[in-house]
């Protein structure tokens, strides 16, 4: 099995998990999911830091960097806006 | 950071980097599995924040990484500016937050594939599949970022809402995204020829912004959730450039959820996904009149008479919708309804899908204003209730009550279903004016027998009923 065939397999298997995963969460979380959702997306810096932190061209590198930047504004703001919503909405269960 | 370590570890470091990104994904998989219930879904966040943080520190032994110089400044950079952008935000700014931060995940995801390409001295030695990936992900991660910024700047305004469009414009859009795979076909071919290379940047740019234009202001949430599945997707394929399974599989998650989430929010509005990026809907009151036109009158009324009438009914219902959080009247609806309560009457809120700007938004921005959570009905939840209510009091809602969705077989939101409000003994609209909203029809439900108008700022009338209701 090629690499490009293996990896195929986990994309589209991966896909399916989030079909599954995705289609149970009531309305009420729509939001705090689609950040949530949108902050995993930042997964995208585990590359930016391989390419920022490899050898190879000081452009490229430089690219790298502007990658990171990027990515973690994504992750860092992504996972603590969620939490900010999440924690107004669990306060509400405690009072109950 | 592979030097510091003694040669006995660094023989079996690939696999043990491998099996730590296989515990990242599945922190991912069970954080997202507990986002499905209220209770759990801030441990379900955390957890999902433990498994990026894993994938980072994990990520910083691989062997290639030798210098870290660039790194770091890039971590401390971009994580002050998301700490503060996420702290500082107001909750009735999340959709544009969502958009900013998406826009950012896109161009990361174009720049890494980018900086892979710009690194390697040898640009021969990628294999076609690797070029291929390379070319997908800058066309999708550079597309996510201008369309991103596009929705960012109807959301703020500082693009017209409305649907901007020309004859043609969805003909170019679908020529140039199939030009779009040729030539990155041609870039697999020749992977020396730079001037395709920008080609391809460069027209996957502009393709961002012709392809979200044309979308009205109203369909902007839509079109947000699908450029966060596209972000997990350009997230995916540079996995695909460098071959790594925890940027292939989140990715593909994150992909996924946005698609579930997309075809959830249309089916609230009933429409196609098609017919949202195509169909140029919505927008500043296009659109034609359908069922307007002859004598109808409007009964109106009044912050003294209203907290009256609702002072003395037994069951109240508040359908909350866009105009309410633009107000920022959430607060004081939290103030008339809990003076409401401690006159023994009932007090619920309906909430539709689509109430707020995005899908839950709602329930998000009444969370803030306190709102016990269990006062919050879902409309299959609130729907067969609304019989058994004295007075429903519709703020800032419009199309999610409109009767027409369910009587005008022609009309624009027909079959959408909505909040059966019609139902109850009374209904009070809260409104600026008569003017129609984002579907650009007009709305019976105003001029019907049992239904009473309150012009005004949400707000403003909120405040007033509140003052009113201490002298009742």
């Amino acid at each position: 099995m090629s690499a490009l065939i293996f990896s195929l397999f986990i994309f589209v298997l991966a896909s399916f998990i989030g079909f599954e995963l995705i289609a149970k969460v009531p309305p009420t979380l729509h939001t705090p999911l689609m950040s949530g959702a949108n902050a995993i997306s930042g997964i995208t810096i585990v590359g930016a830091l391989i390419v920022a932190g490899s050898t190879g061209s000081e452009f490229g590198k430089w690219i790298g960097f502007v990658a990171i930047i990027f990515a973690t504004i994504n992750v860092v703001g992504g996972f603590m806006v969620t939490d900010r919503m999440l924690e107004m909405f669990k306060k509400k269960e405690d009072d109950k | 950071m592979t030097q510091f370590l003694p040669e006995s570890v660094l023989a079996w470091l690939p696999d043990a980097i491998q099996l730590l990104y296989l515990v990242a994904t599945a922190f991912f998989i069970r954080g997202i599995k507990l986002l499905n219930s209220p209770a759990t879904a801030r441990k379900g966040n955390q957890l999902a924040a433990i498994g990026m943080l894993i994938g980072m520190v994990v990520t910083l032994f691989d062997k290639h990484i030798v210098s870290f110089e660039l790194i770091v400044a890039g971590l401390v950079i971009g994580g002050l500016v998301g700490a503060v952008a996420a702290k500082k935000v107001a909750m009735t700014a999340m959709p544009e937050m969502v958009a900013i931060f998406n826009g950012f995940g896109g161009a990361a995801s174009a720049l890494v594939a980018w900086g892979e390409f710009a690194r390697t001295p040898d640009v021969t030695s990628f294999d076609t599949t690797g070029l291929i990936t390379i070319g997908l992900s800058i066309f999708i991660g550079a597309l996510t970022f201008t369309g991103s910024f596009i929705a960012f700047g109807k959301l703020k305004g500082f693009i017209s809402g409305g649907a901007i469009t020309f004859p043609g414009l969805n003909i170019i859009n679908i020529g140039s995204m199939i030009a779009m795979l040729v030539l990155i076909g041609i870039f697999a071919f020749d992977p020396t020829n730079m001037t395709i290379f920008w080609i391809i940047m460069g027209v996957s740019l502009l393709i961002g912004v012709t392809s979200v234009i044309p979308i009205g202001g109203a369909d902007m949430p839509v079109v947000i959730s699908l450029l966060n599945s596209y972000s997990g997707i350009a997230a995916s394929m540079a996995g695909f450039v460098l071959q790594n399974n925890l940027l292939i599989v989140s990715g593909a998650l994150v992909g996924a959820a946005g698609l579930i989430l997309t075809n959830i929010m249309c089916k609230a509005m009933n429409r196609s996904l098609t017919n949202v990026i195509f169909g140029s809907f919505g927008g500043d009151g296009a659109g034609g009149g359908s069922g307007a036109g002859g004598d109808k009158t409007v009964r109106e009324t009044s912050a003294e008479d209203l907290a009256i009438q609702i002072a003395y009914a037994s069951k109240v219902v508040i359908v909350p919708g866009y105009g309410l959080a633009v107000a920022q009247a959430q607060h004081v609806v939290k103030e008339v309804a809990a003076k409401l309560e401690s006159r023994g009457v009932q007090v619920k809120y309906g909430i539709h899908p689509v109430a707020g700007r995005m899908p839950g938004h709602m329930n998000v921005l009444l969370a803030e204003a306190d709102v016990p959570y269990d006062q919050l009905k879902d409309m299959d939840e609130i729907n067969p209730e609304f019989a058994s209510t004295d007075v429903v009091l519709i703020i800032g809602a419009n199309d999610v009550v409109n009767p027409l969705a369910k009587t005008d077989p022609g009309g624009p939101i027909y079959g959408m279903p909505i909040l059966n409000v019609d139902e109850a003994k009374r209904t009070i609209v809260f409104k600026r004016s008569l003017s129609v909203g984002y579907a650009g029809i007009d709305n019976p439900l105003f001029y019907a027998e049992k239904n009473q108008m309150f012009f005004g700022d949400a707000k403003k009338s909120l405040q007033a009923l509140n003052e009113a209701l201490n002298d009742v």
